[in-house]
């Protein structure tokens, strides 16, 4: 009769046996109703918590597109295409900060993926299993540590490394290869477009591994014993079963670290460098979205030039919202088949 | 004949066919891959927590504690910048957390099975990986923007954005590993729903809760982006919310790409306690965690 939520309540001796032991028939209805009353306030604002966060969300949106209200007007649409970002003259476009992003979390990904999912594939079938919980666990602090620890160690220790050993070696190896010499051209700087997508690769790299190993974990053993049984070796059943059971989940997973990369912020605004240009060569110096929000907000002066940023905030979030929400979609549905 | 009989012995156990031993020498490799690869992830770990440790150890004394951020090439602490997060922490936490518990509450309990739930879950978890400069730019238009200053109030505030998704998703998933039976139990000797929640259901999942609060502390002591323009940064002390507050990611940021060598010093031992902080955090946090588990 009642829906789930209001269901009449029964007894409250278990509350307060002393008020009701008298067992007076207008105490006990009072009580009950104050119990009624109590149960509807409290659904109600746990509903109201839960509507929170629609609102928290319609509220970063709805916030970011007022903010960019300005920039829009003046630029319109071409603000993506447009390369310079000038405020002197305020001119902004906001091509070389999208380029700088999609191209340090392709790095990322190049070298995280592959890597993340072979220590997948170590912790679920080579390592010992007295072994897999310590590396288990070292991996998660990897992704627990701040994205600033990132950025002071990427400055200092990493990009000195990269200037000194990596980089004039990279220069000289790929210099008389037709498209390489380009994209490894020198001189080294040490900071810049690739440095950050290494360290966005060790930073995400976590997030691939952990989620690639929960999920070939939950592949069912009777799978690939059969495979092992038929005389498969270890790669050729993770490759052609534990693979495509998991490939759902997997691509989740990497879709979540895609989400993760190109939204990062303290750890390549520390190494990219923040230059406005695109340059072909992957070690120059370059910017991001969230390495420019980081780097001019404060300084930003004018109507147009804080607009700008937030515009460029506007075009991060619905970027990152696209990949997470295509994420999320891929392991609900590797959730919905787990579950049948 | 004899020959014959060994030529069949090879094609069972294939021990001398290239195919056989092609895909053994695969598997041989892609095992090495496997190897190194969890190396090389295990090797960042080392190298960065390694030279944290040298690098901010040296400067780690007592004066880091009891003596504010100096102006460069003059000696002093990290204590403005320490208390600031804490206090702003302490907000965030305070702001975020009931609201997180309540509607991870809704989510597992009222609303399990509705439509709303499997929205703001989605939401949620979109919001959990959102990117946290994003953040700043959001609170900073709705209070700072609005307020005409920055404040501490500010920093909060973006915190406690990033602090309820993390409290809703634990407190759901925590409250969902609580059997019905417990709460059929409840029922049938007549406790009221609020109270079967809040009596039982939040008792028995009070450890994976107190992860959730603990997880949440250690996401947001490092967090950097969403108070770089909200709570800005103050080089002196100060006790008042409605004015920029210092806090340590914001100083290792400002001190580690200074010039000055003393900054920068400053900054690594920031580091050092923040990482100490996290990690001290995360730990604690898994082993409740596991605890609960067990249970």
């Amino acid at each position: 009769m009642n829906s789930s939520g209001d269901r009449p309540v029964v007894d409250v001796a278990f509350q307060s046996s002393a008020a009701v032991s008298v067992a007076e028939k207008v105490d006990r209805a009072k009580v009950l109703q104050k119990l009624r009353l109590g149960d509807t306030i409290f659904r109600h604002v746990t509903r109201l918590a839960a509507i929170t966060v629609l609102v928290i969300l319609s509220g970063i949106i709805g916030s970011l597109i007022y903010g960019s209200i300005p920039a829009l007007e003046k630029f319109g649409f071409n603000f993506l295409i447009t390369e310079s970002w000038n405020p002197v003259t305020e001119q902004f476009g906001a091509m070389s900060p999208i380029y700088g992003t999609i191209m340090t979390s392709l790095i990322a990904m190049l070298i995280a993926v592959p890597v993340g999912l072979f220590i997948a594939l170590f912790l679920t079938e080579l390592c010992p299993m007295w072994l897999r919980r310590p590396i288990g666990i070292a991996i998660e602090l990897l992704a627990g540590i701040p994205s600033i620890i990132y950025g002071i160690w990427g400055l200092f220790v990493f990009a000195p490394f990269l200037q000194q050993h990596v980089q004039p070696f990279l220069i000289s190896a790929f210099g008389d290869i037709p498209v390489l010499s380009t994209l490894f051209a020198g001189p080294p700087y040490g900071i810049g477009v690739l440095t950050a997508g290494l360290i966005l690769a060790i930073m995400v790299l976590p997030f691939i591994t952990s989620i690639s190993r929960d999920v070939f974990e939950a592949v069912p053993p009777v799978l690939k014993e059969a495979a092992y049984g038929l005389g498969c070796t270890t790669w050729e059943v993770a490759r052609y079963v534990v693979l495509p059971f998991t490939r759902v989940g997997v691509i989740g997973g990497v879709m979540l670290a895609l989400g993760r990369a190109l939204g990062e912020t303290m750890a390549v605004t520390f190494v990219i460098g923040n230059a406005h240009r695109i340059s072909g060569s992957i070690m120059a110096p370059g910017t991001t979205i969230s390495a420019t929000i980081a780097n001019e907000f404060t300084e930003a002066v004018g109507d147009i030039y804080t607009s700008s940023l937030i515009t460029l905030g506007l075009i991060l979030f619905v970027i990152t919202f696209i990949v997470l929400a295509f994420a999320r979609l891929m392991l609900m549905r590797l959730n919905g088949r787990l579950g049948q | 004949m004899d020959g014959w009989v060994s030529n069949m012995a090879n094609m069972i156990s294939g021990a001398s066919s290239p195919l056989y031993h092609s895909r053994r020498r695969k598997n041989v490799i892609t095992m090495l891959l496997a190897y190194f690869a969890t190396g090389f992830g295990l090797i960042w770990l080392g190298l960065i927590l390694g030279v944290l440790f040298y690098q901010g150890f040296s400067g780690l004394s007592l004066r880091v504690f009891t003596e504010m951020t100096p102006p460069p090439g003059a000696s002093g602490g990290l204590l403005n910048p320490i208390m600031g997060s804490l206090v702003m922490t302490f907000l965030a936490v305070l702001i975020g957390t009931p609201l997180g518990i309540l509607a991870g509450t809704y989510l597992a309990e009222y609303g399990r099975f509705e439509k709303l739930s499997t929205i703001v879950r989605f939401i949620n978890d979109i919001l959990l990986s959102a990117p946290s400069i994003v953040i700043g730019l959001f609170v900073y238009e709705i209070m700072v923007a609005t307020m005409g200053h920055f404040s501490g109030w500010a920093g909060a505030v973006a915190l406690s954005v990033i602090v309820i998704p993390v409290v809703v998703r634990t407190t759901e998933d925590m409250l969902t590993l609580v059997p019905d039976t417990l709460r059929e139990a409840a029922a049938s000797i007549g406790l009221p729903r609020s109270l079967m929640i809040r009596k039982v259901a939040y008792r028995a999942a009070r450890a994976g809760m107190i992860t959730g609060v603990l997880l949440a502390i250690a996401r947001i002591s490092g967090e950097t982006a969403p108070l770089l323009f909200t709570a800005l940064n103050n080089q002196f002390w100060s006790s008042n919310m409605n004015a920029p507050v210092a806090s340590l990611p914001v100083v290792i940021f400002q001190f580690a790409l200074s010039p000055y060598k003393d900054w920068q010093e400053l900054a690594w031992t920031g580091a050092l306690i923040i990482t100490l902080a996290v990690l001290t955090l995360s730990i604690v946090a898994r082993f409740l965690g596991a605890q609960s588990k067990k249970s």
